[in-house]
């Protein structure tokens, strides 16, 4: 059980969290087509697809790899997705600039890095039934956790209920906005994506 | 679950690079794919014009990408299925149209579009290229009129494209471009009606569900949910309905000139389009409102989505100008002008 992950880890957590988005690709769709117009599993396909094959060569550090994976899933997704969460990652990746490993502490600076990037790339404060709300409680979750495999498994129980929390928010952003109150009820599938990255961060970690 | 919509595609993975291949052959050389990239441009590019570029999610040709071509769009940057294309698309082809004069970026008003051009915008004034952005937000439905900037953009892109277009080809500034570009949409209002749901060829799903009898009016491009679901009523009705929440919008009054543009959605008759069309001069003339020009067709297209939307652009004597000029591209043509 690695307590901190190193660069070849932190690439592997990658590509694990870039296939368990490539699988959930029909949740989302479905998930999507309640709020939206039904493209966000196939873009997330396109772009974790592209993630994947960027992580296939070994990262020269850390913060490359999250890099390469921001890269690759904002030229490739398309949409509103690929600019938030091509954000997620190449935003996140400063926190473990000049790090060996990832540790409680760069993981914790990692999420609260890449909910301000997102908040200020999408002009977007919490509870407008957005991904941002998956990715605020996951850092709140997070914040007082001291080892990596606790700030990761509190992340994901934090994004987790930031998606529940979604479901009782309306929209007012993006293209979900005009449902107005039929958006009730609904969980946004941005915040689905961000919990199934966070729950695929915690599988690697606790594995 | 309901089948798959039939299209006639070979996979739907390729569709949009196959599109563009064969929308830059149908322009018979006015337009050209730029290498590895989902973006057309023109070929004959006017030395030290500024440019204008457009761009946005494929799936509703001929907008964006069809309008590139002469005094219309210089370049578009193509997405996905109902996706906002890339930044580093946006980017290249803003570089290739651009002639040392600044850059327009003209797009509809949505989340995506609008972060994935904003990051390219910066990535460009870095360079120190001027860039300039214009959002369309023409329809009514999606916001009041005090959150006019949560509008989306529908088919008043095309108005503006030409508009814009034209004014690129001919003023000599991008301040000149851009002002009388924000003027336009400062003046035109949409609304949409839809009667049935279009699909994205990779899912095959509906983008939403409307019973046998039912209606939606307001529904957006993408099958945003509009404001009213009702019962299918006759054309007349529905038309009254409609141009009275554009009418009271801006507000348009007694004694002004107007573009009207009638859309089709993909699969609605032309026949259907043009009773509508009727009507709606009726309620115009009622009001004394003058129609300068009226356009009816299929530019923005939601897949085999069946409905219609309206538009109208109150006009003055510039914007007359710079729409009756000639203007050619595989979507749309006007070349003798009006």
């Amino acid at each position: 059980m690695p307590e901190n992950l190193d660069k070849a880890g932190a690439a592997a957590m990658l590509r694990g969290v870039a296939r368990a988005v490539i699988d959930k690709m029909d949740v989302l769709t479905d998930a999507d087509l309640a709020t939206g117009d039904g493209d966000h599993g196939i873009g997330m396909r396109r772009g974790f697809e592209a993630a994947l094959a960027a992580l296939e060569t070994e990262p020269s550090s850390i913060d490359a790899a999250f890099r390469a994976t921001g890269m690759a899933i904002m030229a490739n997704t398309g949409g509103a997705a690929g600019a938030v969460f091509g954000t997620v990652f190449t935003a996140g990746a400063k926190a473990f600039a000049g790090q060996d490993v990832i540790t409680a502490d760069s993981f914790r600076q990692f999420l609260a890095d890449a909910q301000a990037a997102v908040a200020k790339r999408g002009g977007v404060v919490e509870g407008q039934k957005t991904m941002l709300d998956a990715l605020a409680h996951a850092a709140r979750s997070a914040a007082d956790e001291a080892t990596l495999i606790t700030a990761t498994a509190q992340a994901a129980e934090g994004a987790q209920r930031g998606v529940d929390a979604t479901k009782d928010m309306i929209a007012t952003t993006g293209k979900a906005r005009s449902l107005g109150e039929r958006s009730l009820g609904h969980p946004d599938p941005g915040a689905i994506s961000v919990a199934i990255i966070m729950a695929a961060i915690r599988d690697h970690v606790a594995a | 679950m309901a089948k798959p919509a039939k299209k006639i595609l070979n996979a739907p993975r390729r569709a949009v690079t196959e599109m563009i291949d064969g929308l830059v052959l149908a322009s018979d050389g006015r337009t050209r794919r730029l290498s590895g990239l989902d973006a057309i441009v023109k070929t004959d590019l006017a030395d030290g014009r500024p440019a204008l570029l457009i761009g946005g999610g494929s799936g509703h040709e001929p907008l964006f990408h069809g309008f590139v071509g002469d005094n219309m769009g210089d370049g578009a940057a193509c997405g996905q299925f109902f996706a906002a294309p890339a930044p580093h698309i946006i980017y290249e082809t803003a570089k290739a149209v651009h002639r040392g004069k600044g850059i327009l970026f003209l797009y509809g008003n949505y989340a995506g579009d609008n972060m994935n051009f904003d990051i390219a915008a910066e990535m460009l004034v870095d360079e120190g290229i001027d860039v300039r952005t214009v959002r369309v937000a023409d329809d009514v439905s999606a916001a009041p009129p005090e959150r006019s900037h949560d509008r989306r953009g529908i088919a008043g892109d095309l108005l503006m494209i030409r508009i814009a277009g034209a004014a690129a080809a001919t003023m000599d500034s991008l301040d000149e471009v851009e002002r009388v570009t924000r003027k336009a949409g400062g003046w035109v209002r949409s609304i949409g009606v839809a009667i049935s749901a279009g699909s994205i060829p990779e899912t095959g799903k509906p983008t939403f569900e409307l019973a046998d009898d039912e209606i939606e009016v307001g529904m957006g491009a993408h099958g945003e949910a509009g404001t009213v679901r009702q019962k299918l009523v006759p054309a007349d009705e529905l038309a009254d309905q409609m141009i009275g929440r554009i009418l009271d919008d801006l507000p348009f009054s007694a004694g002004d000139e107007v573009a009207l543009l009638i859309n089709n959605l993909g699969a609605t008759t032309m026949m259907e389009m043009l009773v509508v069309n009727r009507r709606i001069r009726e309620v115009l003339g009622e009001r004394d409102i003058h129609v300068h020009r009226t356009d009816v067709g299929t530019w923005l297209t939601v897949q085999e989505m069946a409905g219609f939307s309206i538009t109208l652009m109150k006009l003055d004597d510039e914007l007359k100008r710079l729409l009756d000029m000639p203007c050619r591209s595989v979507g749309f043509s006007n070349w003798e002008g009006k």
